[in-house]
């Protein structure tokens, strides 16, 4: 290799290198090892899988797990059912010039940052919030209803943090989608929902594949939107997480279940993938 | 033999221009009828409204005698092969034929054994597993071709399908297509901007210029004797003139002078084909109107040799050099003696 080129190489490669050792394999080595320890009573760590059987034992942390996982599959669903149209309306319907422009307006609540976006679905839900005082205006409702804090006003705060990340692989699915395969199908006698099940749905499957995998992450690993909009019943996993490490400083087992979070969750992906017959290298082009 | 396929006054306004002004023709039930035309002469936009997806500003299209206005382009009994071919890529060559099949609802066992004959009739048979990506530009072809005929259209639509392959596939395809149109009996409408293919393959052939027909005739009649200065000049090659007319000469702006009788209106334009020119003619013929010419290159071509030469008046001609190894010796910077019988004179 010519010398000069070397040292680009170097720059170039260092800054990478310090993040991904730094920032992500330190820690998470470190998380690792901890997870396999408790401390004794002279306090002193010593190896254990008792955090683990933590999980499995206790029922309430299970059981939290199995109902974060219910809530994040079904708001993967919705996601894909919301994210859908509007990106078949932003590549097929839409004129060029328009398309992007609106894509644009898509991405504004991504600078916001979620918490801002949820504070602002406080202020929309709440009990003196837009819904609630324009259903009194017009006479439908004398109470308000409780909107906020429930597992609905939780999962209108994931479907919007997440719906951008399903829309976006989407689209560039169907950008690629030639005008003439609809033509085609249609001038062999296909009717409209025939196209759109036999043609366009399974044309956009790596990317519907590829923001579920998204999204699914997302909204599993979620914190703010189910802690800030989420009731009480609502309890997600994240929060247990939460709890290990700042409220009982039990940090061995916050860990525990940091990994488990990221094994169990990445397994239901593999095996979603198996079962749709995608493979990982085509979801990701 | 009945008219297939009728276009009736055909007119198509878009919002600044008009696409197709006024079309109107018959295609006969089994012909290979083909619409020849440069780009942008609105023939594709001809073609999409005989499909249904578009729809006409004025005027009919009979098929089979059956007004075609107000009907989708799902329920009309014709079928096209697109430009690109549109193959579904997410599904094997087996599931793309039996699409149409599959949507009329017919039972599976008859599905497999139209489509298993059709792919054997087009020469693909033990191809219903591949993957269409992974099929050559000739294949692709026939499967796209296959899964238009297994419909059983009455007119099948072809828009430009030989384009994006390779010139010595399209010549063999030129050939194939033309052989299973015959073998099938299905009517053939073709869309093209290359003469060749539609010479070859046609019955009959339209020429469309900015939205209308210039000649619709058979291969043959519109090569020796085209009725308009765009026919003469996009259908084969020529040389072309400037003229005026005077009495029965007619003189070119250079000054080149020849006879020609039996004109009556103004004409403007003069095409002589390259291989009108008979070189070297007995020099006392009355009928062979004569001129020297210098040789400036011989544009050496197999069978379709030429000579670029320059007239007295500094005018570039090409002359086509006979199959025969008589003007063998003829070389760069002679001057050699050609002539003209006044029926090669082709006056617009």
């Amino acid at each position: 290799m010519h010398k000069g080129n070397r040292v680009t190489f170097y720059i170039l490669i260092v800054p990478v290198l310090l993040w991904l050792v730094l920032l992500i394999i330190l820690p998470h080595i470190d998380l690792f090892i901890s997870s396999f320890q408790v401390q004794n009573d002279a306090g002193d760590s010593v190896f254990s899988l008792d955090n683990y059987k933590a999980f499995f034992d206790d029922k309430i942390y299970w059981l939290t797990f199995l109902n974060t996982l219910a809530y994040a599959i079904g708001v993967t669903f919705l996601t894909f059912l919301v994210a859908f149209p509007v990106a078949f309306f932003l590549t097929k319907v839409v004129s060029r010039k328009y398309a992007s422009f609106l894509t644009l307006l898509l991405l504004i609540p991504l600078w916001v940052g979620e918490l801002v976006t949820i504070y602002g679905w406080m202020i929309i839900l709440g009990d003196h919030g837009i819904i609630n005082e324009f259903l009194k205006y017009i006479g439908v409702i004398d109470k308000p209803i409780h909107l906020l804090y429930t597992d609905l006003s939780m999962i209108i705060g994931l479907l919007y943090m997440s719906v951008l990340f399903m829309i976006v692989p989407i689209m560039s699915t169907l950008e690629s989608l030639d005008d003439s395969l609809i033509e085609a199908a249609s001038d062999l006698g296909a009717s409209k929902w025939a196209i759109f099940t036999k043609i366009v749905i399974p044309y956009s499957m790596p990317g519907i594949t590829s923001g579920s995998i998204i999204v699914f992450m997302l909204v599993i690993g979620d914190y703010v939107a189910p802690d800030i909009l989420g009731g009480k019943s609502s309890l997600w996993f994240t929060e247990q997480i939460y709890n290990d490490f700042l409220s009982t400083f039990n940090w061995n087992e916050g860990a525990a279940f940091g990994f488990l979070l990221l094994i169990i969750s990445s397994v239901i992906v593999w095996v979603a993938l198996k079962l749709s017959g995608q493979k990982l290298e085509r979801v990701g082009q | 033999m009945s008219k297939i396929l009728e276009v009736k006054n055909l007119t198509k306004e878009f919002d600044k221009f008009t696409a197709v002004k006024d079309v109107d023709f018959f295609v006969e039930e089994g012909g290979f009828f083909s619409i020849l035309g440069p780009s942008g002469c609105g023939k594709t936009t001809l073609l999409r409204m005989i499909s249904g997806f578009i729809e006409q500003t004025s005027g009919d299209i009979l098929i089979k005698g059956q007004s075609m206005t107000g009907i989708p382009p799902e329920n009309r009994p014709v079928n096209i092969v697109f430009q690109n071919l549109a193959l579904f890529p997410m599904m094997n060559v087996y599931e793309n034929v039996a699409f149409g099949l599959k949507r009329k609802k017919i039972e599976k066992n008859e599905i497999k054994e139209s489509v298993l004959s059709m792919l054997s009739r087009v020469g693909l048979e033990g191809f219903e597993k591949k993957k269409v990506t992974e099929l050559s530009g000739g294949q692709r072809q026939r499967v796209a071709i296959a899964r238009s005929l297994v419909m059983k259209p009455s007119i099948l639509l072809l828009d430009e399908p030989l384009g994006a392959l390779d010139r010595q596939l399209r010549e063999h395809m030129k050939i194939e297509l033309k052989l299973l149109q015959k073998e099938i009996g299905t009517t053939f409408v073709y869309i093209t901007h290359d003469q060749s293919e539609a010479l070859v393959m046609s019955d009959k052939v339209a020429v469309m210029n900015k939205g209308r027909f210039e000649q619709i005739d058979t291969p043959q009649n519109l090569y020796k004797n085209p009725k308009t200065a765009f026919t003469a000049s996009f259908v084969g090659e020529s040389n072309r003139f400037d003229i005026k007319r005077d009495g029965n000469h007619i003189i070119t702006s250079s000054g080149l002078s020849f006879i020609k009788d039996g004109l009556q209106n103004e004409v403007t334009q003069l095409f002589i084909r390259p291989e009108a020119f008979i070189i070297e003619p007995a020099q006392d013929d009355k009928d062979i109107q004569q001129m020297n010419i210098k040789v400036k290159t011989i544009l050496f071509d197999g069978s379709n040799t030429k000579i670029s030469a320059l007239s007295e008046k500094n005018d570039e001609i090409l002359i086509s050099l006979p199959q025969n190894s008589k003007f063998d010796d003829i070389k760069e910077g002679d001057t050699i003696r050609v002539g003209i019988t006044q029926d090669n004179l082709k006056c617009f």
